[in-house]
């Protein structure tokens, strides 16, 4: 089994979620994160005072999937999630070693 | 002859009227998504500025001054001639200023209310260019007819007590028409976005319902019966309008919700509008009970057939419940209740409801065609709509350099 992480653009979530329904992933996780890689904060106002604010809204999706199937959807969200520009976020891919399904018990690929 | 008391309960009217805009933004701002709700609030907020300025400098002349039937003209212009004595075609117990600045707050609402069409995709420039002109040519002129010494259609005898044609009527047409020009949000298909924080929907219920009695009791322009009678039909209105709201949902759609309570209280306020000076408490009901099933079908039948993007429901319920209210004052007007009113249709008198419906005809034609014009004017020199991509990012970010909430402390 393997985890993918991509941190994607905030503005990008809905086509990529459509797009995971899409490839039958049966399920994901969402988070909104602040952070930031190479492209470095955005321009805020505060009573007049213009500022660089550190770290940008982003959203983080996690989704546990079968080894021979994380290169497909990995290589699908990278293309969607592509604007060409800095800031269009990174995945991270790891490998899981156990999954349990908490109601039944079952263990493994099955319970992913 | 300046009355104290009457002087008093207008400024306190006033003060209340006021309090619907930042209202109307919380009950609003928590409709739509995060990343647009300090877009929202900022455009209620900033109309309390710039229609203020407006109407001291023309609003108010263009209005009120007893110009010719249509166009009260600049004889007002900058308040020269509006002083602390009273008016007596307007009001003849308090200040002529006094009336002016309650008039004002009537015409700060007023283009708030639109914002429900458009929200989360006008850009800001557009906005406030648009909502200037707007106000100047569609709101001056049409509460010039109703409401203005020699208006035509105040002489025809139309009855609009506190503005259900020339506040609610006209905010709803000119919603609609900005919906249907500016298009759909993007995503909308996929993504029905929906309320991001209902606990602000509350509050600006709450604001607007106590708000609305110097909306409509405040229309007295005195400290009289005919106020209390507009304060209590006002109350009962609203609360028939929020009961009977969420009962629909709950036989339609088995759970009542909040949402349904303020949408349903917000629309019984519109129609007892109009009607809140010549109508008692149990045509009150009436009034208020119905108006949800007219709103209720606009919103969840039309609105999805038609597929207009009123985004906040700004035509659905304030340009319906306010025709309803129109109407409604033309069937349930009783001269028991006001002497200087008149009767309506159950009330033996069938032509006031001829005369209300012209009034509603009249009011959605020039509306609707005004607001067009407005609209591909500003269209045509700086483009209403944000691009797509400001649109994904958030009015706030892109609009204002603010958020409203932030991950980190």
């Amino acid at each position: 089994m393997k985890k993918i992480e991509a941190v994607i653009r905030v503005e990008k979530l809905e086509e990529v979620t459509e797009l995971l329904e899409m490839l039958g992933c049966p399920g994901m996780m969402i988070t909104h994160i602040e952070g930031h890689g190479r492209q470095k904060g955005v321009i805020e106002q505060f009573r007049g005072r213009e500022y660089k604010v550190n770290f940008l809204p982003k959203v983080k999706i996690e989704i546990i999937v079968k080894d021979n199937e994380a290169d497909r959807i990995v290589n699908a969200i990278a293309k969607v999630a592509r604007t060409g520009e800095i800031g269009d976020g990174k995945i991270f891919i790891s490998t899981i070693d156990e999954a349990v399904r908490i109601r039944t018990d079952e263990r493994g690929d099955i319970a992913v | 002859m300046i009355n104290s008391g009457d002087t008093a309960w207008v400024l306190i009217s006033s003060a209340l009227v006021l309090l619907m805009t930042p209202g109307l933004a919380f009950f609003y701002g928590g409709m739509v998504r995060r990343k647009n709700v300090l877009s929202v609030l900022m455009q209620c907020l900033i109309i309390m500025c710039v229609l203020s300025l407006q109407w001291v400098l023309i609003g108010y002349s263009l209005s009120f001054h007893p110009g010719d039937g249509f166009w009260g003209g600049l004889g007002w212009f900058g308040l020269n001639g509006v002083g602390l004595e009273p008016y007596a075609d307007y009001a003849g117990t308090i200040p002529h200023q006094a009336f002016m600045v309650f008039q004002a707050m009537f015409a700060i609402i007023t283009p708030a209310l639109i914002i429900g069409a458009f929200a989360e995709r006008m850009k800001f420039s557009a906005f406030l260019i648009f909502t200037l002109l707007w106000a100047t040519f569609v709101y001056d002129p049409l509460c010039h007819w109703v409401w203005g010494a020699g208006g035509w259609l105040k002489n025809m005898g139309a009855l609009d007590f506190a503005g259900g044609t020339v506040v609610h009527i006209n905010a709803g047409i000119a919603a609609l028409v900005t919906a249907i020009v500016l298009g759909r949000r993007s995503n909308l298909d996929k993504n029905v976005p929906t309320p991001h924080n209902m606990p602000f929907v509350v509050l600006g219920t709450a604001l607007l319902w106590f708000g609305w009695f110097g909306f409509n009791a405040g229309s007295a322009l005195a400290a009289n019966g005919l106020a209390v009678n507009a304060f209590v039909v006002t109350n009962t209105a609203a609360a028939a309008a929020g009961l009977s709201w969420a009962l629909i949902e709950w036989l339609r759609n088995g759970k009542p919700t909040i949402f349904g309570v303020c949408s349903g209280a917000v629309a019984g306020l519109v129609a007892i509008t109009p009607a809140a000076g010549f109508v008692n408490a149990t045509s009150a009901i009436v009034i208020g009970l119905l108006v949800s099933a007219f709103c209720f079908i606009a919103v969840t039948v039309i609105k999805p057939l038609f597929g207009y993007d009123d985004s906040l429901d700004a035509f659905g319920v304030h340009c319906v419940g306010g025709i309803w209210g129109a109407l409604a004052t033309g069937l349930f007007a009783s001269k028991l209740v006001n002497p200087v009113g008149a009767n309506g249709l159950f009330f033996g008198n069938p032509k006031q409801f001829l005369i209300q419906l012209a009034t509603v005809g009249i009011t959605v034609v020039y509306t609707a065609v005004v607001t067009f014009f407005i609209y591909k004017l500003v269209d045509l020199f700086i483009g209403m709509r944000v691009d797509e991509k400001t649109e994904a990012m958030g009015l706030d970010l892109t609009q204002h350099h603010e958020r409203a909430y932030t991950v980190l402390e």
